[in-house]
């Protein structure tokens, strides 16, 4: 378990096993959908975790890549006649390019003043999408035309389930891999002492921005693959609201660990469809045990989990 | 052989002027000691010459290259590293880790080879590893290898910086203060570890308040004053000259004073 826990690529091979056997033991099409949506959300919030639990940059606008990728599927196909795997890569460019140029002048900032540069840009792309309503079909949201690849029509829980599955291995794998090379290194030296990287030779504002434009791809994705999953996008999916929620799945699951944005992002995604006996209350219910949770485990549920196993003597 | 070359050197925060025209060169493999009561300017000239601060006024020149307006990742390409008097080491990473990020200059830094964990950055990882053993070996840390940063003490952080500054194989060393902190032995220890950097090539400057061990070690010391130099000369020089001696009494009390008096 020890072992387990420490080595990173076991672990990738661990969540693959998961999603291997979870269709298994999942009763319906509604589970499966729901798991779909988990892994979903798991590729952005890894991603914002390389940026916030690894080089320790927050971003309260991710929700802004979320919605370019998402509207990228329905906006794609109707204005440039783009096949959907064409638009899913398009959206995934514009998103990136978005990050690089915004985030040259904005990741010279620290802490809250950071925070609040990015909340201002993912609120610029949801003002874009609601405002533009001859094209974007403004509040009331857009139809998402179904991918088709080669012929196979691209749609359905299960089908969702298995593409997303397979990509969050992946996302999974990128993660692990760049944090255990010299990017990793040199992200993570960010995050202790921007000084004491810089004396050494990293290239502080350049290892920021890489991190942002890899995060604004992951979101990205992650939001192209919501759009395809529902069929239909909304504003909501560049909302402010999305945007916390990916900073709260992070934190909740543990910054700076892989496993924790997976069950940050399940916690996130499953609660609400299990409070939902509690009626107008699930959100109270909601909040309550987030606030309980981050008193009770402040580093996050995976790693205090993993400090308790590494506490015990094996 | 010059090495670096200090010309003129000032900078002032607010009304205050920090360093006020400081000149100096650094030979190679030579120990450069610079001492001042505090407040004198020693980290603030540390900060100018690695880059941290862009100097006012004046010039740094390293190995024939004007590098007076170089960020400091640039300067730690071209041979210069340091530590710091404050710690600032990497806390959430290994002792190891932290002297890995000091290959950084040495590495592939391609991020799509990253990505897809090539074959190529397995091998520069066991190469960067097997590079921080020996280094923390150097700086006798090979058992804590992998302890969190976090976990060691003091004088072992002092310790770690020194290891992760000479990862980078400077070819300037600046050190702020690399004894502070550390008991009789260890500071006996970090005195054979910098005569050993000496050694190898490198030019050591030193920022240190443990008098014994600068007038121990060093070639050369330049003595500062409220950011202005007060003597230079070796070690027998600078222990006599009336003036550093007055300074040390008037600003810094008789013990310290006395030692250097050896």
């Amino acid at each position: 378990m020890r072992r387990f826990l420490t080595s990173p690529f076991l672990l990738v091979g661990a969540v693959a096993v998961v999603v291997a056997i979870l269709p298994m033991i999942l009763p319906s099409n509604f589970y499966m959908r729901v798991a779909a949506l988990v892994y979903i959300n798991a590729i952005a919030v890894l991603g914002l975790n390389l940026l916030m639990g690894f080089a320790g940059q927050v971003s309260l606008g991710h929700a802004g890549f979320f919605g370019i990728g998402a509207y990228a599927m329905a906006l794609g196909p109707v204005y440039l006649g783009l096949p959907s795997w064409a638009s899913l890569l398009g959206g995934t460019a514009v998103s990136a390019l978005l990050a690089f140029l915004v985030g040259r002048p904005i990741l010279r900032l620290n802490g809250y003043y950071l925070a609040i540069a990015t909340l201002g840009m993912g609120m610029l792309v949801a003002m874009v999408i609601s405002n533009e309503a001859n094209i974007t079909g403004g509040p009331n949201g857009m139809e998402v035309q179904r991918m088709v690849l080669f012929g196979w029509r691209v749609a359905g829980s299960v089908t969702w389930y298995w593409i997303s599955g397979i990509s969050l291995v992946i996302a999974a794998l990128v993660v692990v891999n760049l944090i255990n090379s010299p990017t990793g290194r040199a992200l993570r030296s960010i995050h202790d002492s921007e000084i004491a990287a810089r004396v050494l030779g990293i290239d502080v504002a350049r290892y920021k921005l890489l991190a942002f434009v890899i995060s604004a791809i992951f979101a990205s994705i992650a939001g192209s693959y919501l759009a395809l999953l529902d069929g239909f996008v909304t504003p909501t999916t560049a909302g402010f609201l999305l945007s916390i929620e990916l900073v709260v799945m992070a934190v909740l699951g543990g910054l700076g660990s892989i496993l924790g944005s997976i069950v940050g992002a399940a916690i996130l995604v499953i609660l609400p469809q299990a409070l939902t006996v509690f009626h107008e209350y699930e959100h109270v219910v909601l909040g309550a045990i987030i606030v309980v949770f981050l008193i009770l485990l402040p580093s996050g549920i995976v790693p205090a989990i993993a400090a308790l196993i590494r506490r015990r003597p094996a | 052989m010059t090495i670096l070359r200090v010309e003129n050197l000032g900078i002032a925060f607010g009304g205050v002027v920090a360093v006020d025209g400081v000149s100096f060169t650094v030979n190679r493999s030579e120990i450069f000691a610079l001492i001042g009561p505090n407040g004198a300017g020693k980290t603030t000239l540390f900060n100018m010459i690695s880059g941290v601060y862009v100097p006012q006024r004046g010039r740094i020149v390293l190995e024939g290259a004007d590098v007076t307006n170089l960020a400091p990742h640039q300067l730690a390409l071209r041979g210069m590293s340091r530590t710091f008097q404050n710690l600032q080491v990497f806390f959430r990473m290994t002792a190891a880790e932290n002297v890995m990020v000091g290959r950084h200059v040495h590495e592939n830094h391609n991020v799509f080879a990253h990505v897809l964990s090539l074959p190529s950055v397995h091998a520069q990882n066991r190469k960067t590893r097997a590079d921080a053993e020996r280094l923390l070996a150097m700086v006798g840390l090979a058992k804590v290898a992998d302890s969190p940063a976090s976990s060691l003490s003091y004088g072992a952080l002092k310790r770690l910086e020194i290891a992760r500054a000479l990862a980078a194989e400077p070819r300037v060393l600046l050190l702020d203060e690399p004894a502070a902190g550390c008991n009789p032995v260890e500071t006996e220890e970090i005195d054979a570890v910098i005569q050993k950097i000496a050694g190898q090539g490198i030019s050591v400057v030193l920022v240190e308040h443990d008098m014994r061990l600068v007038m121990r070690i060093s070639h050369r010391i330049h003595v500062l004053d409220r950011g202005k130099t007060l003597a230079v000369g070796t070690a027998d020089e600078v222990r006599g000259n009336p003036a550093v001696i007055a300074a040390y009494l008037g600003g810094m009390g008789e013990r310290e004073a006395a030692r250097a008096r050896g």
